[in-house]
């Protein structure tokens, strides 16, 4: 039987400091009852001999020293798994809300996970296709890799992720896959956008939510992300499946985290982020990968609203760091009504070298990206050149690369939301765009593909 | 050995009382799951450990063990070709014995007691032995002899020492020390924060040489220098230490990722075995230990990643070898005493960093050097450390890159933008420098070409006039420029496009002799040379920028290390072209 505490002291934010304590350990799971019935739960993160600091999940609303009951329930945080598990929906604290009964766990698994051994790790060389060009051909995912999408408020952040979602695929057939979505601090209706696009494409049925809204407690947002991988973990491991995790919003995330920090009264590190923000998004984003002589995969796709848009702010400089690449979206993009408004420029996928190429995708792509990449940067740079003084000031071939740079933001980067084009459209597409420069600028593709692909088209 | 008990946990910081007779930095095992410790602040009875592993699940009351020693790193034979986590756990064998995930309390010999090694001895019986001599030889890998010493504190005359195959713990040697007679076997244990000794620091007299162009050309660095990579997310700066890793031409490397990325050390791990080193043709990985405390790992033990690579880096040192060390990166180490340092509660310095990080980080570099090692023979060796360093939102002035540059004498600048123009490697030509450039020269002027420091003078001006010219470009259009100008940025384009842009990925560009760096950046230089002369007979410049042999010159990098003979070749066709052109126009 386990101990009922009527010893709260101090309740500050989301924290709350029990006294007269005895055998308690670091992590452990609390259960916090209340006079009116209301339930709920909270974890140790500091302990003393007769003192625990508890930060509890819900909230601390409506809790006093007077009507609280304290257990701890000596285990850490933990969620039931079974293979049923797909297709339904959770609420950020772990319970079904998609009225549907209750799962029989098979198991109860620590949502803390463990460390991947690096030894472990397989380097992830698969590719993805999104049936997205300005990922597909520029930025390829493969899987097992971690992607954020670096948005900014108002942009179509979450119409990109449920197409990507949608339309995934490898190059192989036969496989099992799932998506585990995790929605921290959304609001309703993009939430019930998500939702209802899963739903009407029938997604749903091999997708797993976890569902935090924006009027629910910021506490929960820290479980959230935990809870989602845990899962797929779960799926990927035991049950082999290629599981694509959806992280929305990574913003509401870290302020939770500073929320909790501030409440310890912890010394900030940059704009009162905490110290350790970095090796806390990492215990989440390092989640992903495969391990070798697993079937299953873990790739991820975070996204992040940046605040004012600015990539130095801690939050996507530090995912950055992490991650391996991000894709950009960009104001000006989106007002030129280009969809997806991917900024190209900025955006990188490090693992593509070794997802792309011959028998993969195609041999010319390597060099076809970089040389649309650097054509694309030359034409945008020749382009800020003409606005200062005039396009009379642009040599000939400067101002075919201006045309090629219009044209690939209108042909290849914008796209419909429900138009999935394979790696071949995609890369076909490049080369006649390319057929808009002459062909001794090409310098970053081999001979022999321009011999194979090349087809000059005069304007 | 003293038991105390735990008062508090938070974190990865637990605080215990009753541990008398407990050295600070002592390890002590924590808690009943026994996870590994350091004790790094005593304050009367309280003692303030950080944990090397995951703390949840332990509680006040629970035992805490004093080992009385400080953090060791074992040395010895079986460290090249294997991955250690911070504190020197075989990641290895963790996976083969105990599964994909790293469980608390897993614990395992760093080195493999079972193998059998062949031991030479290199002394003979009643030799007179003193510190840091070389008691004999095991063929370690293909590429790396491994020298047993003396260790510290042993003196004497060898009593008995004989060739046999031998694991690391039996004796390979008796030596009579002190009136005592002393058991040597091939394990040495050495505390990782205590730099090993050396008989003398000397100045450093060769250039390290990576095979990267820009490096190499610009920027280089010396054999026993230091040298840091900062740069924003995505410039390079990993490409860039897996590049050295690969390539440069040290004897040794260490490679310690340090709060980076799992998927890049699979990278490594994948990628090295496969590689061939230029010099032997032997796979990279007979040169290389790793040190993975990936950003998941705990961030104690990734505090101690560092000084665990060093040490073994010394080791190698001290036998006489040329050892380069890749810290990747060393902010995450810096965080990770900031992480520590917060949670003792420190007075916090810039950015929450404790103020003790500048004489960290100095201390760190300072371990570099080209060194007489001890031992009688006098033999040389050298330690080259090249740190990443990863500044918020690419900042600068931000504390961990400013402690660095205090300290360093190389700095690869990354740029964003050349990053964004996928031009790699992404060092900026403007803003990085070098202090080891009268080593170099004096070397490659003897070595490889009289010409080298003066080629390098002329091209780096002509980028640092381009530059210039960009801005008024900017201003007044590319049609005021004069033919002369005109031809430097074309002239700047080509080294900037054909010498100092270079594809990692691509097998026959991935690595450049000095040689051919020389042939490369002479044949651009020559050819400005003489475009120059036919302006002056008032040849256009669009003719000079159209003659075929350009496409040879851009193309240079793919000449193959055993055909350079091809420079002369195309030098004649572009002289050859340029002639005839001038030819012409004076003729109309």
């Amino acid at each position: 039987m386990y101990k009922e505490y009527l010893t709260v002291k101090d309740i500050i934010g989301p924290l709350m400091f029990v006294e007269d304590v005895e055998g308690i350990t670091y992590g452990e799971l609390v259960q916090v009852k209340l006079n009116n019935g209301d339930v709920r739960y909270g974890t140790v993160i500091e302990v003393e001999e007769r003192l625990a600091l508890v930060q509890v999940f819900e909230g601390t609303r409506g809790i006093s020293p007077e009507n609280a009951k304290v257990k701890f329930l000596r285990k850490g945080l933990e969620i039931g798994v079974s293979p049923d598990i797909v297709g339904r929906i959770f609420n950020g604290s772990g319970h079904l809300i998609d009225g549907r009964p209750n799962i029989i766990p098979k198991k109860r698994l620590n949502i803390h996970g463990h460390p991947m051994n690096p030894y472990a790790r397989d380097y992830p060389n698969e590719f993805i296709q999104t049936g997205i060009s300005a990922i597909d051909g520029l930025n390829p995912l493969v899987r097992g890799q971690k992607l954020p999408i670096f948005s900014g408020s108002g942009l179509p952040h979450s119409r990109l992720a449920a197409q990507i979602a949608r339309q995934s695929k490898v190059l192989k057939t036969g496989e099992k896959f799932a998506v585990v979505f995790a929605a921290m601090g959304i609001t309703f209706d993009e939430a019930n956008f998500f939702i209802s696009d899963f739903k009407r494409t029938g997604a749903i049925e091999r997708a797993v939510m976890f569902i935090n809204l924006a009027n629910d407690p910021s506490i929960e947002r820290i479980t959230v992300p935990r809870m989602a991988l845990t899962v797929a973990e779960y799926l990927a491991y035991e049950l082999d499946m290629h599981v694509l995790v959806i992280m929305v919003d990574m913003t509401n995330y870290c302020e939770a985290l500073k929320e909790i920090s501030a409440a310890r009264k912890e010394v900030p590190s940059r704009r009162g982020y905490p110290g350790y923000l970095y090796t806390d998004l990492s215990t989440i984003y390092e989640r992903a990968g495969r391990i070798k002589g697993k079937k299953g995969s873990i790739t991820q796709i975070p996204i992040l609203t940046m605040p004012e848009d600015d990539k130095t702010h801690p939050i996507p400089d530090l995912t950055g760091y992490i991650t391996e690449g991000q894709i950009m979206l960009d104001r000006g993009l989106n007002g030129a009504e280009i969809y997806p408004p991917i900024d190209v420029l900025p955006s990188l996928s490090r693992l593509k070298d070794k997802g792309i190429g011959k028998d993969k995708t195609r041999d010319d792509h390597a060099d076809l990206l970089n040389q649309l990449y650097s054509a694309y940067a030359r034409g945008k740079n020749a382009k800020e050149i003409s606005v200062v003084i005039g396009e009379s000031a642009l040599s000939p071939v400067d101002i075919l690369f201006v045309n090629f740079s219009e044209r690939f933001e209108k042909e290849y980067i914008c796209q419909g939301e429900y138009e999935d084009r394979t790696i071949e459209d995609t890369l076909n597409i490049g080369w006649k765009l390319l057929g808009i420069i002459p062909r001794a600028e090409l310098k970053r593709i081999r001979p022999e593909y321009i011999e194979k692909y090349y087809r000059e088209t005069p304007i | 050995m003293s038991e105390g008990k735990i008062i508090k946990v938070s974190g990865p910081l637990v605080v215990a009382k009753g541990l008398k007779g407990t050295k600070i930095y002592d390890m002590v095992r924590v808690g009943n799951t026994r996870l590994f410790g350091e004790v790094i602040e005593i304050r009367g009875n309280d003692y303030s450990i950080q944990v090397y592993e995951e703390t949840e699940g332990i509680g006040p009351g629970e035992p805490v063990y004093s080992t009385n020693e400080p953090l060791m790193v074992e040395l010895g034979p079986g460290l090249i070709g294997s991955i250690f986590d911070g504190i020197q756990r075989p990641l290895d064998v963790l996976r083969r014995d105990l599964g994909d995930f790293i469980l608390k309390g897993a614990e395992r010999p760093s080195l493999d007691r079972e193998k059998k090694w062949h031991f030479s001895p290199d002394v003979q019986i009643n030799d007179e032995v003193s510190p840091g001599d070389i008691l004999g030889t095991v063929k370690e890998s293909k590429l790396i002899d491994h020298k047993l010493m003396v260790p510290e504190g042993v003196k004497g005359k060898v009593l008995e020492i004989s060739e046999k195959d031998t694991t690391i713990e039996e004796t390979i040697a008796k030596i009579k020390s002190d009136k005592k007679v002393l058991n040597i076997n091939m394990i040495q244990k050495w505390s990782v924060r205590q730099p090993r000794k050396v008989a003398k620091r000397i100045p450093p007299e060769a250039p390290l040489v990576t095979g990267q162009r820009v490096i190499d050309m610009f920027f280089p660095v010396v054999k026993g220098g230091t040298a840091c990579v900062p740069g924003p997310f995505g410039s390079g700066k990993t490409v860039v230490q897996h590049q050295l890793a690969k390539w440069s031409d040290a004897d040794i490397i260490v490679y310690i990722g340090c709060g980076e990325r799992g998927n890049e050390m699979a990278d490594v791990l994948l990628e090295l075995p496969e590689l061939k080193d230029p010099k032997t043709g032997e796979s990279l990985m007979e040169r290389t230990v790793l040190i993975a405390n990936t950003s998941n790992m705990p961030v104690a033990a990734r505090e101690a990643s560092i000084s665990t690579g060093i040490t073994i880096a010394e080791y190698y040192r001290d036998m006489g070898y040329s050892v380069a060390v890749m810290a990747d990166s060393t902010s995450r180490w810096a965080e990770a005493m900031r992480e520590m340092s917060g949670r003792l509660e420190e007075m916090p310095g810039e950015e929450g960093f404790p103020s003790y990080l500048g004489s960290r980080i100095a201390s760190f570099y300072e371990r570099s050097g080209n060194v007489i090692c001890l031992g009688s023979d006098n033999r040389k060796g050298n330690l080259s450390i090249i740190g990443a360093v990863s500044p918020p939102g690419g900042d600068l002035s931000e504390p961990v890159t400013q402690a660095t540059l205090r300290v360093v004498k190389v700095f690869w600048g990354l740029d964003d933008k050349l990053a964004s123009q996928r031009h790699f490697p992404a060092i900026d030509w403007m803003s990085s420098y070098s202090l080891y450039h009268d080593v170099v020269d004096e070397y490659a002027s003897t070595k490889v070409n009289p010409g080298w420091k003066e080629i390098r003078r002329e091209a780096m001006e002509l980028l640092k006039k381009e530059s210039e010219l960009e801005e008024l470009i900017r201003f007044v259009g590319i049609d005021t420029l004069s033919q002369n100008d005109r031809l430097i940025m074309e002239v700047s384009k080509m080294i900037r496009e054909d010498f100092l842009r270079q594809n990692a990925y691509d097998t026959r560009d991935t690595y450049t002799s000095l040689r051919k760096e020389y042939l490369m950046l002479d044949l651009i230089i020559k050819f400005y040379h003489k475009a120059i002369n036919a302006l002056k007979s008032n040849v256009e410049l669009n003719k000079i920028m159209c003659i075929l042999s350009k496409e040879d010159i851009s193309s240079a990098e793919f000449i193959p290390e055993d055909q350079l003979f091809k420079f002369q070749d195309i030098e004649r066709k572009m002289i050859h072209e340029i002639d005839g052109i001038t030819e012409n126009s004076l003729g109309t």
